[in-house]
């Protein structure tokens, strides 16, 4: 049985948050009905879920380690992953949907739905 | 031959991240011999900033900051310090890459001399993969054509 910390409690959180918003993520990517929106659901929700797990590595990292020098480092490297990731996935995002757009890939519209529903 | 399209996102982002991604790789690099990381892992991300330098900004800026002919430099360069560092030992009186020799070079213990020794091997497989992967990147987007004829 270990003890419920202010840590590990914080940890949980901002894990299962992240848990939460990659969970989204998944299931716009397999769910959603063309390229577009799945980058859209995809690059948003994983975006703030790695955010949110990073912060909460970060945590754990400085709570386990007694908030020592060498700890606070590592946790301060893991904030620079986290940071470097917000800027970089995004603008990521962007570009292969900027590609796929310039390529010719095809936006759904209502209109994708309507002829679906004929053919049934 | 690669086309690009202006778009001031991407190439703002290449510019903020190149420098840190540089430095990360001579951060990886240096710590290769007592933590994860090494010459591979650092000489690949030293060489994806420059293919990011390529993919954003154009083969013809990337090649104004490393021309082909200093790639080759640091491909031999990288090369030298790998095969000079295994030479010196073999000169110094142990196997190729024996790295406790170094003591009769350095005013170090043994232990530090192969910390040292490794740090070198490292320096030099760092940049020979950067040249490698770098110099690939340029033949595949230009098709491996030479200058006058892309």
């Amino acid at each position: 049985m270990t003890t419920l910390t202010i840590g590990s409690i914080l940890t949980a959180v901002f894990l299962l948050l992240g848990l939460l918003f990659f969970t989204g993520g998944t299931v716009g990517l397999l769910r959603l009905p063309d390229f577009f929106c799945r980058m859209h659901a995809t690059g948003k929700g994983d975006t703030l879920a790695v955010l949110l797990s990073l912060i909460g590595l970060a945590i754990y990292t400085a709570f386990s380690g007694g908030f020592s020098t060498a700890s606070i480092l590592v946790s301060i490297k893991i904030i620079f992953i986290a940071i470097f990731w917000f800027l970089a996935g995004p603008v990521s995002t962007h570009a292969i949907t900027r590609a796929a757009f310039r390529c010719g890939v095809k936006p759904w519209t209502l209109e994708h739905q309507f002829k679906e529903v004929e053919k049934e | 031959m690669i086309i690009t399209y202006e778009d001031i996102i991407i190439k703002t982002l290449t510019r903020v991240l190149a420098p840190f991604l540089q430095l990360y790789a001579l951060y990886v690099i240096a710590h290769g011999h007592y933590s994860p990381g090494g010459g591979f892992q650092g000489g690949v991300i030293l060489a994806a900033s420059f293919i990011l330098m390529v993919i954003s900004f154009g083969l013809d800026t990337a090649r104004r900051r490393l021309s082909e002919k200093a790639d080759i430099i640091f491909l031999c360069l990288g090369l030298l310090i790998y095969s000079g560092t295994g030479a010196l030992c073999l000169a110094l009186g142990g196997n190729f890459l024996d790295y406790s020799q170094l003591v009769k070079v350095f005013p170090v213990t043994v232990a530090k001399a192969r910390a040292l020794g490794i740090l070198f091997v490292e320096t030099g497989v760092g940049f020979g993969v950067m040249a490698v992967m770098t110099s690939l990147v340029y033949d595949i987007s230009t098709g491996g054509l030479p200058p006058e004829r892309e």
